[in-house]
This record gives C-alpha cells, structure tokens and sequence, in this order.
C-alpha cells in the first residue's frame, strides 16, 4: 500500500466512465486537496503531482460495496475493520457498508463510533458503519436509530437476521423516515427457511442436506414492499437470489415503493450445485439457487430492478468452513474477487455495458445509502477506481489482503481487474507489477 | 502402501457413485461369506493384521454390531469409538479425530456420523478406507445393499421388480441408497409417505410416488418399511403416531387386500403398531431378520473388498489374502 503526502494526482487519458454525469469518454481526472478537482482534456498537471498515464485504463468513481462484514468486534480471526478495509481498497472499492451483526452487535452511539474510528485509521477504504434495527438485534424494540446516525451510521439492518416481526419492520421504517436513512434487511421468513442448509431442489435432495424454498425469500420480500409501501419508508432488500423476488421488486417500483436491492456476484453466476461434494465454500444464505433465478437476478441488475451490486462479503476462518456442510458458517469472502467475476462474465460477454457496471457498482449504492462520492462532478471527494479492462488474472485466495480466504471461486481465470484504488486524493491501493 | 484396487475406490461413501456392475460384484461377493457365520468356528483371516476403527458419533446398535461382527470374523482387530465419553464429547472437530486416528496407522474407518456428508470429509482427509455407516440424510449403503442381498436372495432377481419404500424419504438416507441401488440394477421403484416427509425433486431420481399407501401396497412386489424417528412427531410433520399408523402403518388388512403376496422388509429397529403392525412383522412375509442375517455378509464383502479383495477369488480368500 502506497498512502502517501497528500499530492495533486492527475490521471491521464483513461476512458473516464461517470455515468452520474452521464459522461464516457477519454479524457485527465485532476484530483487535489483530497478532492475532484477538474475533468477534461489536456488538463496540464500541477506542481509536484504525480501524474497517471491511464491509456487503456477505464477511470471511474470510487466503488462501493454497501453489504460487508468486517468481524470487529468479536470475530478478529476472521477480519478485521483494518484488513476488511485493505481487502476492499485490492478490489477497487473505495467505500463499504459495515454490517452491525458483530459481537457485541454495533447497536448504540459508541459502537457506532468505534467502526468509523477505526475505518479512518485503517487508511484503505472508506468504513461506513451500519447500526441496529433492534437492541441487540434481537427483533424486539428499535434501537436508538438517531443516536447512531448522529454518530455517523448510514443505515441501519438486523442482517445476519431477518426482521420476523411485521409491526417491528413497520415502526422501523416509520422512525427511519426522520433521519434519510434506508433499512436494510435479510429477507427470510425463517418459518419457511426452517432448518435449511443450502437451496431447495434435486441437489439438497440428493446430498440429503436440508433445503430453504425460493418461497421462504419471495414471502418475505413481498412483506418487506407492502410494508414499505405502507409507511413511505426507505427498504433496502439485501442479496435478492430470487426469480419472483426480482418481479416484485419490479412491480414495487413501478408502484413508487421506496426500494433499492442488491445482487451478488455469487447469485448470478453460480448455482446450488456449486454445493456438490459438501463444499462449504458454496454455503451462503440466502443459498445459490437455480439457474432460472440466476437469470432472473442478472436481468433484474441489467434492468435496473437490482439497484446494486453487492459483496455480501462474509469471512470465516478455514477451521470454521472445514466442517461438516451442516455445522460449517454461511457466507464467502467478495470484495477481493467482485470486479473481476462481473467485468468477465457480465461485462465480457455483452450482458452489462461498462457504464452500467460502474452505476451500479458506484453511483446507485453511494446514492441508496446517502454517501459522498459515486460521482466525478468538482469538489465530489476524490475517490477514483482505476481498472485495466484487459488484466488477466487467476484468483488465488492466498494472494487475499481479507484475512479470510472462503471462496468458491478460487482458481477461476479472469479478464478485467482494479489496477488503481483512490481515496480522497490518496492512492490507497495498486497492483505490483508482479501481480499481473 | 500399495493397494490392488478390484472393482471398488478407497472407500464405500453411497451407491449414487457406484455402477451396477461394482453393486452387483459387492452381492455376488457377499454370497460365499454368508456361509463363515453358519460355521461352528465363526473366523477366517481374511484381515487378519488390519486395523479398523468404528467410529459412530449417532447411536446405534444394529448397524455398529453388525459391522462389528463382520470384521472379528474377518480377523480384523477393531476399536469402537462412540462419542459420549470420547473426545468428541469435549469438543474435539471431525477432522482433528480423523488425523488423530489416522496417526495412530489404522487400515479402515466405518462412520456414523448425524450430518450428510461427514464420511465424504473424512474420506477426502485420511488415507484410509473409509465406510460410510450412515451419514446424516444422505446414505447408508451397506443398508441398501443387505436389503438387495435379501430382495434377490428371495425374489431371484432385483430387474423388474417394483420396490416401494414407505415412511419418512426425507430423512432417510437408508431410502436414498437403496433408490440408488434398486434403479440402478433395473428395479421398478416407488416412495410412499406424507407429502410432508417427501423430498422436493424426488421424482427426479427416477421413482413413482404414492400418495396414499393402498395404491403403493397394490402396485409392489416388495415394500421396504421405513422407521419413523419420534422426532418427526415432534418437529410437527405428523400429528401423531396413532395417525401417523392409521394412514400409512402397513397392516394385515391392507395387505390382505393386495393382489399378490408382498415381501416386508424393515432397516429395524420397529417402532411396532407405528409404521408396521406386529402381526404383519412376524408375519410369512416378513424377511426382517433375514436381513440382519444378510447385513453381516454384505459388510464382511464390502471390507473385503475395500481391502484389496477380488471378488472372483473371495470364496478362496477365506484361507486368507495373500499379502
């Protein structure tokens, strides 16, 4: 990582793609005092700057990632704020969400405050907590939603757990509306999910693993819109992995519903008989489900009805996934691997054009969830991804800076990665030579 | 170490992965050890030096026994671990219990174990052979084997034959192995059990299913009963035991209604007047404890096997492997 003095860095001649101004074109990005300064051709450099020779690059605003768990408190072995922060920084996010579901779960002020703290001195990626719905995430009563804004949180999720009780989703919508902040929620009704451990299908049924039914999703997507419908609140859907998920958010919408959601890499590209063989690596929730609904959540990200695309980044430590597939942990590590898995198999093979890709993965979280950035306009805070379209690469979860390394994507070849990570000014993150 | 591999991998996980010809060899073998427990000197030093750990992390009695029987008969030396009072019990993972035998040089693992998968994962850690004893829902093909050993050994042939397994699919890995196994060698198969016991997709691995158990009983040659685990009442699948037995307890006057003779088989132990009525146990039809008597054969064959065995030469290795 090479932070250093707070120099003028111009980035020159990159195919600067911002589509929050609706511009793809060659031309410099002037960044100074940690701000954008300037766009345009022929910008001259000033004195002392480092310059960036961005031919074949594509500059873009920084990325955001707004669904990832960095562990701290509670489960340092897994990640820290600090390595969570570097990992996402090597994948070219320059901003993430931080999931409150730590222990103790980041439910007051102080909490709240000890993840910003610590985010800013980690210096990588900007660390934008999210707090509680509920005290303790227990689903019982609201937690003090305006403290931990005041504080600095940025939307506020039980996740790890879904919010079960209606009335509870209705007040927190409700009381969410006087401070601008989104509720984000894990829809599962856990009635439906019961005991299950991957996707309902011929694949559960012939592992003889317990399945969770697309239905256990869909149910409670639909209470999620109805009641957001209800309140005039802000719903964040987070992970949608389902076909009739992704229609009714699209009917939501068109109705006017207060809805942003999210789509995982993991979702669209990989299926539940990723699971074959008990490869816990391939145990998240919500679960990979069919190819049918794969599609359905790749269209929906094409289209717009998925707003975001998402990590869901979820480290465990390898003694904790080498388990039998029941008692291993839910989820994978993303922000490493998410760039490069969607510019190669969305981006590459004509389904998402590169705009797109850079609104959904920069403008449209950082808009969700209220965030500066997502945007070259002057005087936005100069965070800058840089992404060579034509690196090749091979993931290798060694070479992780998260100190986590379950993926199901490891040894996959890939086309197109984060060369450059920029935040305020700062260059956070480059790739070494040796790297490519 | 060097291993002449006949017909079979390193381990026994499930019949999914086997082919016909590989199950068909595993009862053609079994065939000549069925006679070394009718001697009156029940031993012959099949693996005799081999060193084999039964491991069972669920209770169990019949299937460890059987195992057990099996492989003193072979002359194996054995050790039987089950988890209360081991350092399972304290904590210690599967996979630190698999290294730990592992180090201590052992030939063979039988496994128990509550969650699908378990025998996979220690079968994919440890150089050793490794049988799979039941593993969570997923399978449990020495089970599914004896009850084709028994089929055949009574029906003269497994073709054609229409199986139907009543009771709980959904849990039941010795339901999965044998569908594995009775598709496979050309069997006509059918499941029959409350919707809310039937796994999604079930259709998919080539059976019929049956709603109600007077349509199974009148479509079967065999009917394969299945116990149903108390639990099940429990967790809220069925209402109770008595209904549970009005509506798919296989009895007298349901089978005295079917066309033909239907042969009874049962993996034990009986939750009698649950899912199978006494009379219909004990009964002419009932070849329940031929199964057990069989279950010792097919487990001798499948470590013979795994072992290195031959199975054109198991009738002469009963003087012994030559090393």
């Amino acid at each position: 990582m090479s932070g250093s003095a707070m120099v003028p860095l111009l980035l020159r001649g990159g195919r600067v793609v911002d589509p929050s101004q609706s511009f793809d074109d060659v031309a410099d990005v002037l960044l100074t005092e940690g701000r954008v300064e300037a766009m345009g051709k022929g910008l001259s450099a000033p004195d002392g700057s480092r310059v960036v020779e961005c031919n074949g690059l594509i500059v873009t605003p920084g990325l955001v990632d707004v669904h990832v768990h960095l562990r701290e408190p509670g489960g340092e072995h897994k990640e820290t704020i600090r390595s969570g922060a570097r990992a996402a920084a090597a994948g070219g996010f320059t901003a993430v969400c931080a999931m409150p579901n730590t222990d103790p779960p980041i439910d007051d002020p102080a909490a709240v405050g000890f993840v910003l703290a610590e985010g800013q001195r980690a210096g990588a990626a900007r660390v934008y907590p999210l707090g509680c719905i509920s005290v303790g995430q227990k689903g019982e009563r609201l937690a003090e939603i305006g403290e931990m804004v005041a504080a600095g949180a940025v939307g506020i999720t039980d996740d790890g757990y879904p919010v079960m009780d209606s009335g509870l989703m209705r007040l927190a919508l409700e009381y969410s509306l006087v401070f601008g902040v989104p509720v984000a929620d894990h829809p599962e009704d856990l009635g439906l999910s019961r005991t299950g451990v991957m996707n309902e299908g011929l694949t559960a049924t012939r592992l003889g693993l317990r399945g969770k039914p697309n239905a256990s999703e869909d149910v409670h997507i639909l209470r999620d819109l109805l009641v957001a419908e209800l309140t005039g609140g802000h719903i964040h859907l987070q992970h949608v992995s389902t076909r009739l998920g992704v229609d009714a958010i699209r009917q939501a919408k068109a109705r006017g519903v207060r809805v942003t959601a999210e789509a995982t890499p993991h979702h669209m590209l990989l299926t539940d008989e990723a699971v074959e063989g008990y490869r816990t690596e391939a145990k998240m929730n919500p679960p990979l489900r069919s190819r049918a609904d794969a599609d359905a959540v790749i269209a929906g990200l094409c289209d717009g009805t998925l707003d975001v695309i998402a990590t869901d980044h979820a480290p465990h430590h390898y003694d904790e996934k080498e388990q039998a597939f029941d008692d291993a942990p839910n989820g994978i590590v993303g922000l490493e691997t998410a760039l490069g898995l969607v510019y190669t198999h969305l981006v590459g093979k004509g389904v998402l054009d590169v705009p797109t890709l850079v609104e959904r993965m920069s403008v449209a979280p950082a808009r969700a969830f209220g965030l500066a950035g997502g945007t070259l306009r002057g005087s936005a805070p100069g965070d800058v991804t840089l992404i060579d379209p034509d690196a090749r690469w091979t993931v290798a979860a060694s070479s992780f800076l998260s100190k986590s390394r379950n993926t199901p994507f490891e040894g996959w070849e890939l086309v197109g990665r984060a060369v450059m990570t920029v935040v305020g000014g700062r260059v956070v993150w480059e790739l070494e030579d040796e790297q490519t | 170490m060097t291993r002449t591999v006949a017909h079979f991998g390193k381990d026994l996980i499930g019949l999914e992965p086997l082919s016909a010809d590989q199950i068909r060899s595993v009862l053609d073998t079994a065939e000549p050890f069925k006679e070394i427990s009718e001697r009156r000197i029940k031993k012959v030093p099949v693996l005799r030096g081999k060193t084999i750990v039964n491991l069972f992390f669920e209770p169990s009695t019949r299937t460890r026994i059987s195992f057990e029987f099996a492989e003193k008969r072979l002359s194996a030396d054995t050790v039987n671990i089950a988890t209360m009072g081991s350092s399972v019990a304290k904590g210690e993972t599967l996979v630190d219990t698999a290294r730990n035998l592992e180090a201590m040089r052992i030939d063979m693992v039988v496994i128990r174990h509550g969650s699908s998968g378990a025998a996979r994962f220690l079968a994919e850690r440890i150089p050793s052979n490794v049988i799979n004893a039941g593993d969570g829902s997923h399978e449990h093909p020495t089970q599914a084997l004896l009850d084709l050993l028994t089929i055949r050994d009574h029906l003269a042939k497994i073709e054609g034959t229409r199986v139907c397994i009543v009771g709980d699919i959904l849990h039941s890995r010795v339901a999965r192995s044998n569908i594995y196994g009775l598709v496979k060698l050309g069997a006509e198969v059918g499941v029959c059990g409350p919707p809310t016991l039937m796994p999604v997709g079930i259709e998919e691995l080539g059976v019929q299913v049956f709603r109600r158990l007077e349509e199974a009983i009148e479509w079967a040659d065999v009917l394969n009963v299945l116990r149903l685990q108390l639990e099940r009442m429990q967790g809220g699948y069925v209402p109770s035991l008595r209904e549970y037995n009005r509506v798919y307890g296989v009895s007298t006057a349901r089978l005295e209604r079917a066309p033909k003779d239907i042969l009874i088989l049962h993996p034990g132990p009986m939750n009698r007047g649950v899912e199978i009525d006494s009379d219909v146990a004990d009964g002419p039809h009932s070849v329940i404890l031929k199964q057990v008597t069989n279950g010792v054969a097919v487990r001798m064959a499948a470590l013979y096997l795994l072992a290195g065995g031959a199975p054109e030469k198991a009738e002469s290795a009963k003087g012994g492997i030559e090393a």
